[in-house]
């Protein structure tokens, strides 16, 4: 990140639901600059409008109001230039791991033989190599999540977004799979927005975190995370900003 | 999982284990073996020792022997087994095919396009309560006492639950996965097409299960009614012909047949939903 390229940015996006005859507003007024092979962490309490915002980003959902911009462009609903890796195991139960890691390539009509290829190169590298035939139920949760990640890098995105990948998963696998994404990511340079509701995964994995208050949402404050990779989870730079961000966050509801 | 009995410290080696889980399996057979030959026991002494009027129950050798002699023998109701059976088998299969091919497509379209569900649904509702025999009537009047009429009855009874269950089935399909495919860009008709219905094959099933089932129940109660062969016809005619033999010869063939297509369809259910056991 030496010269900071602006690749993602969202402007003044607000979005509400009708629940019971009245407006519940989710987002409210958000502006964000994503930078290009930044890995930004958007951290913020439970149900505070995390994935609203990433859908609104993917494009499953539209804003209210706002715009989004790619590399300065406008565009609007979902794009091929971003990928996203779901929050729970999406993946489809009577599927191989390799069928449900080319299913990107084969919704947009590649041929078998290219988008076999290039889904091999990512389940080589989430570390799947020889579970290809298996299928979902034969995999741990970490396993799955490790396809669901090759599934979003074989669409072979510009930008990936992570809405808490690894908040189904026990706290060991969770480690685990904090270092893996951190090792894929330096391996493979993608813009990343990673979702999450949890400090130390942000302080761990993120170049910078963005803390959303809680509902509607809105961006209270943006950290630089300034340490350097790997990070040491224990020492007293990381435990200062953790209890710097965690003195800042809104109780969940 | 035999290398974590040895690990476990149980104190089983793993081909003990195995003899065990083996030995286990084979005990359940038997047991249900010998189940099967008490009831037939004790129904042929119970014959044979006359605690029952034999007017009214025929012995299990008895309608064995009327089984090897029904084989090829037209009487009493003018048609052989084999005759029977292939007329019972035509008018089933013909009803239970139609309604799981207009039925399964229908359910499935129904569940997935909110449109279609709104225009079919209130039509579909009317007709699905209505208990399939009760069209008997008005059928012999259209279309008399035929193949067709049968097998029109047939449907209807097999119909409602392939439309339910694949309506079910393709509602329950998990939104995240419909969301992974519309990041993928896949169209709604794709999303259907390769989401919906695999999800929805579960209960596909098991609505042409409780449709064959159905469809079988309804066969014979079509033939009772109006019919000049059919296993139904058979039994209608044991009775009027007051041989016990000919009506127990008739239901265990029913069963028979009934259980054989069940066998079948968990055949190609386990290879179309593979993916579950693997």
């Amino acid at each position: 990140m030496d010269q900071k390229k602006i690749k993602l940015s969202i402007k003044n996006i607000s979005h509400g639901y009708i629940v019971n005859d009245d407006v519940f507003q989710a987002a409210s007024n958000i502006s964000l600059d994503v930078y290009d092979n930044e890995f930004l962490v958007i951290l913020g309490p439970g149900h505070c409008g995390k994935t609203v915002l990433l859908n609104i980003i993917s494009g499953l959902e539209e804003a209210e109001v706002g715009q989004k911009e790619i590399d300065g462009q406008p565009f609007k609903g979902s794009d091929k230039r971003i990928g996203m890796v779901f929050q729970e195991l999406a993946l489809m139960p009577w599927k191989t791991v390799m069928a449900n890691t080319e299913f990107g390539p084969q919704m947009a009509g590649m041929s078998k033989q290219q988008r076999r290829k290039i889904a091999q190169k990512y389940i080589d590298l989430v570390g799947l190599h020889g579970f290809e035939k298996s299928y979902p139920n034969k995999l741990s949760g970490g396993m799955k999540q490790r396809v669901g990640i090759a599934r979003a890098y074989t669409n072979e995105p510009e930008i990936l977004l992570m809405d808490e990948p690894f908040g189904q998963l026990d706290a060991q696998t969770r480690y685990a799979m904090e270092e893996e994404i951190q090792r894929i990511w330096q391996q493979e340079k993608r813009t990343i927005i990673f979702v999450t509701n949890n400090i130390e995964e942000a302080i761990y994995l993120g170049d910078r975190i963005v803390l959303l208050s809680k509902c509607p949402a809105q961006i209270k404050e943006i950290y630089d995370v300034n340490l350097p990779r790997p990070r040491d989870s224990v020492s007293p730079e990381f435990l200062g900003l953790r209890k710097q961000i965690s003195d800042n966050t809104d109780l969940p509801l | 999982m035999n290398g974590k009995v040895k690990e476990s410290g149980l104190g089983l080696d793993v081909e003990e284990f195995k003899r065990k889980k083996q030995k286990n399996a084979y005990m359940m057979t038997m047991l249900s073996v010998v189940g099967i030959l008490s009831f037939l026991l004790l129904w042929q002494i119970s014959v044979s020792m006359e605690w029952v009027n034999q007017k009214f129950l025929a012995s299990p050798m008895q309608v064995l022997n009327l089984f090897l002699v029904k084989l090829t023998d037209a009487s009493p109701d003018g048609n052989t087994l084999g005759m029977n059976v292939l007329a019972s088998l035509q008018v089933s299969l013909t009803g239970f095919t139609l309604a799981v091919c207009i039925g399964v497509p229908l359910g499935l379209l129904m569940g997935w396009y909110r449109g279609f569900d709104s225009l079919i649904r209130p039509i579909f509702e009317v007709v699905r309560p209505i208990p399939p025999v009760s069209w008997i009537p008005l059928i012999i009047v259209w279309l008399g006492i035929g193949l067709q009429a049968k097998a029109f009855i047939v449907f209807f009874s097999a119909f409602v639950p392939c439309v339910i269950n694949s309506y079910t089935g393709i509602r329950q399909t998990v939104p995240v996965l419909i969301n992974v495919a519309k990041t993928c860009g896949a169209s709604n008709f794709t999303i259907f097409w390769k989401i919906g219905i695999p999800s929805s094959m579960t209960m596909v099933f098991t609505g042409i299960k409780v449709a064959l089932g159905n469809a079988w129940s309804t066969l014979v109660a079509a033939e009772m009614l109006a019919a000049s062969a059919g296993l139904g016809y058979m039994i209608l005619m044991g009775r009027q012909f007051a041989r016990p033999d000919i009506i127990i010869l008739g239901i265990t063939v029913i069963g028979a047949i009934g259980m054989l297509f069940s066998s079948l369809l968990n055949i190609a259910e386990s290879k179309v939903l593979g993916w579950k056991k693997v």
